[in-house]
């Protein structure tokens, strides 16, 4: 118990110095700091004495000690399947969640804009979900826990031809089982 | 002030002769669902098919003139003369005047007949001739079984072509391609839809609410092979048009994408990544097994094969882009073909073998390119942004390609020297993957 508590305290801050000198390196323009990063980055200060249930109704996780459900969607550059810095930290809570639960599975979708070759973006779409997956295992989650699929350009979340929805649909989706 | 009347006048006929010119073109074209011709050749062979006469007891028999008027147009080498402008009206030898056509400017003539039908099937009687040289081409009758009117036009269609440009003509053949409906909603819906090759007569050939993708034809024009999730992953499908019959030959983990018949019929080029990455594979379909072909690390996918089957053609990300290369399959010797822009994939060889198409980046847009195997020559044939999925005609004169007009995917097709283009009909949602059937004789088919 102890243990796993200290693991979410380092986890969690090490998130921070990371979005810190992500934010410090990258984004030096922009004067606000981004409101996701916020949101995500404000752990919570005490655990409250009894654990709140980890996930909800439908199986997904919340954010640990939390009743918000955790973000399943990691999104990409175009032909990209590099994990964008922004998405690690959502990532890490996901190792955790999986690690704590070895009972739970969850299968890693990968998509893809509808702009290049359907076959082609078949393979990016595996590249995508690949990458989350290596992310996953090189946290601790077993290679048994996770299944990956490709979707390619075949199951646009947003139907729309411009860069709003391409950038909703070059994406991986995390389904937990 | 007089001039200027005989001006208005001439300028008046002149409107009402474009009229009558190309108003019975524009019904014929309204009638099968709106294909529009962007452009033609400068120099079109005017031709004249001349309503068929038909027997009082046929008179459920289609126009079988305004659908071969229709496909000699949209091949973009002819330009058929509408009925209305025509001086007379033959159907039978008797009745052919050079003169009345010598004078009009036809070229060719097509008359015929549609008889019988009392006790045995209704025949079709054409016959084609040249007018300069006043002499018959062709004479022939055709049965007509089962109502297949539509079959026997383009059939008669295909004849004429080849008897005056001596290309073997395609319109008897037919198309495949996934219409997706709802997409990015819980009713998304994919279906395989076979039609013929002017789009006419689409029928479900099955049906899923998971994604449909990659149609590619068996060599004998009898079976079809795709990929489908319909299981949740992504499987290689067999399914055999006539009976409907399915069956799923490759069902590994990760990818199984991208089947292609080999040019005997007799093995399945494929893409599986069940060995950790995509490479291309080719599955013997009597036993089931497979050989490897690319070994990289890199994305290998989209594979083609050469008309002869010692060839494949393939999309690979090795050089750090997509770009073409080609695999012996006797050496597996790799060598890279394409070397213009950052962006090229999904090739398909033409008949010759010589020549191949693609799917080419510019400027951020993708476009149709053809560029001959050793890279002399390099054209790009379409002007659409979106343009994928090309397909080849079975004579290597046209192309098929996926585009997005408005937002919605839909079929197009371009000659092979970027010339001739047409849509075909708008179908509702979206149309993708569009692929051409091999030559098709429907006199032969035992159905």
């Amino acid at each position: 118990m102890m243990n796993k508590w200290l693991r979410s305290l380092i986890m969690a801050l090490g998130a921070i110095v990371f979005v810190g000198c992500a934010s410090s390196t990258q984004t030096q323009p922009t004067e606000a700091p981004e409101p996701l990063e916020t949101a995500e980055s404000a752990p919570a200060p005490q655990l409250p004495p009894s654990e709140p249930p980890a996930f909800d109704a439908e199986g997904n996780p919340y954010v640990p000690g939390t009743m918000r459900v955790l973000d399943r969607g990691i999104y990409f550059d175009y032909d990209s399947v590099v994990v964008k810095p922004a998405d690690l930290r959502a990532l890490e809570l996901h190792a955790e969640i999986l690690v704590d639960n070895r009972d739970r599975e969850v299968v890693i979708e990968g998509h893809c804009d509808e702009r290049g070759t359907r076959g082609y973006n078949l393979a990016l779409g595996e590249g995508r979900a690949d990458a989350v997956s290596r992310f996953l295992t090189s946290a601790g989650v077993f290679t048994s826990q996770i299944e990956t699929v490709s979707y390619g350009e075949e199951r646009p979340e947003d139907p729309g031809h411009d860069e709003a929805a391409w950038s909703r649909n070059r994406r991986a989706v995390l389904i937990y089982k | 002030m007089r001039y200027l009347e005989v001006f208005i006048f001439f300028k008046l006929m002149f409107f009402l002769a474009l009229f009558f010119a190309f108003a019975p073109k524009i019904s014929a074209a309204e009638s099968l669902g709106t294909i529009i011709i962007d452009a033609g050749y400068d120099k079109r062979t005017s031709i004249a098919i001349v309503p068929f006469s038909i027997e009082r007891s046929l008179d459920n028999a289609p126009e079988i003139a305004d659908i071969i008027n229709f496909d000699l147009a949209r091949s973009g080498y002819f330009q058929p003369l509408g009925a209305d402008s025509m001086l007379s009206l033959p159907t039978v030898a008797e009745q052919v005047f050079f003169r009345d056509w010598r004078i009009l400017g036809i070229e060719y003539l097509v008359i015929g007949r549609i008889v019988g039908g009392l006790f045995s099937d209704p025949r079709v009687i054409y016959e084609v001739y040249d007018v300069y040289n006043e002499r018959r081409m062709l004479s022939k009758e055709i049965f007509v079984s089962e109502s297949r009117w539509r079959d026997v036009a383009h059939s008669i269609s295909d004849q004429v072509f080849e008897v005056i440009t001596g290309i073997k003509g395609a319109f008897s053949t037919q198309l495949a391609y996934i219409l997706a409906v709802n997409l990015g909603s819980p009713s998304a819906r994919y279906m395989l839809e076979l039609a013929d090759s002017d789009g006419q007569g689409s029928r479900t050939l099955f049906s899923s609410n998971q994604p449909l993708m990659s149609v590619s034809w068996s060599p004998d024009g009898k079976r079809i092979a795709y990929v489908s999730f319909e299981n949740g992953r992504p499987g290689i499908i067999l399914q055999n048009i006539a009976t409907g019959s399915r069956k799923r030959i490759a069902q590994f983990k990760g990818i199984n994408g991208s089947p292609v018949f080999s040019p005997d019929g007799e093995k399945l080029a494929m893409v599986l990544s069940r060995d950790g990455n995509p490479e291309i594979y080719v599955m013997s379909l009597s036993d089931g097994r497979l050989r490897r072909i690319t070994r990289h690390h890199a994305i290998d996918t989209e594979p083609s094969w050469a008309p002869e089957g010692d060839q494949i053609i393939f999309t690979s990300d090795r050089g750090g882009q997509p770009q073409i290369y080609q695999v012996d399959l006797n050496t597996n010797y790799v060598e890279r073909l394409t070397f213009r822009g950052s962006y090229n994939a999904r090739p398909r060889l033409l008949p010759s073998g010589k020549d191949m198409v693609y799917v080419h980046r510019a400027n951020g847009l993708f476009h149709i390119a053809k560029q001959s195997l050793d890279g002399q020559s390099f054209h790009i044939l379409t002007e659409t942004t979106l343009d994928e999925s090309p397909s080849i005609a079975p004579n290597g004169t046209m192309l098929i390609y996926a585009t997005q007009d408005a937002g919605r995917g839909i079929l197009s097709v371009v000659s092979m020297d970027g010339r001739v283009k047409y849509r075909l009909p708008y179908i509702s949602g979206d149309v993708r993957e569009p692929a051409w059937s091999p030559y098709r004789d429907f006199l032969l088919e035992g159905q």
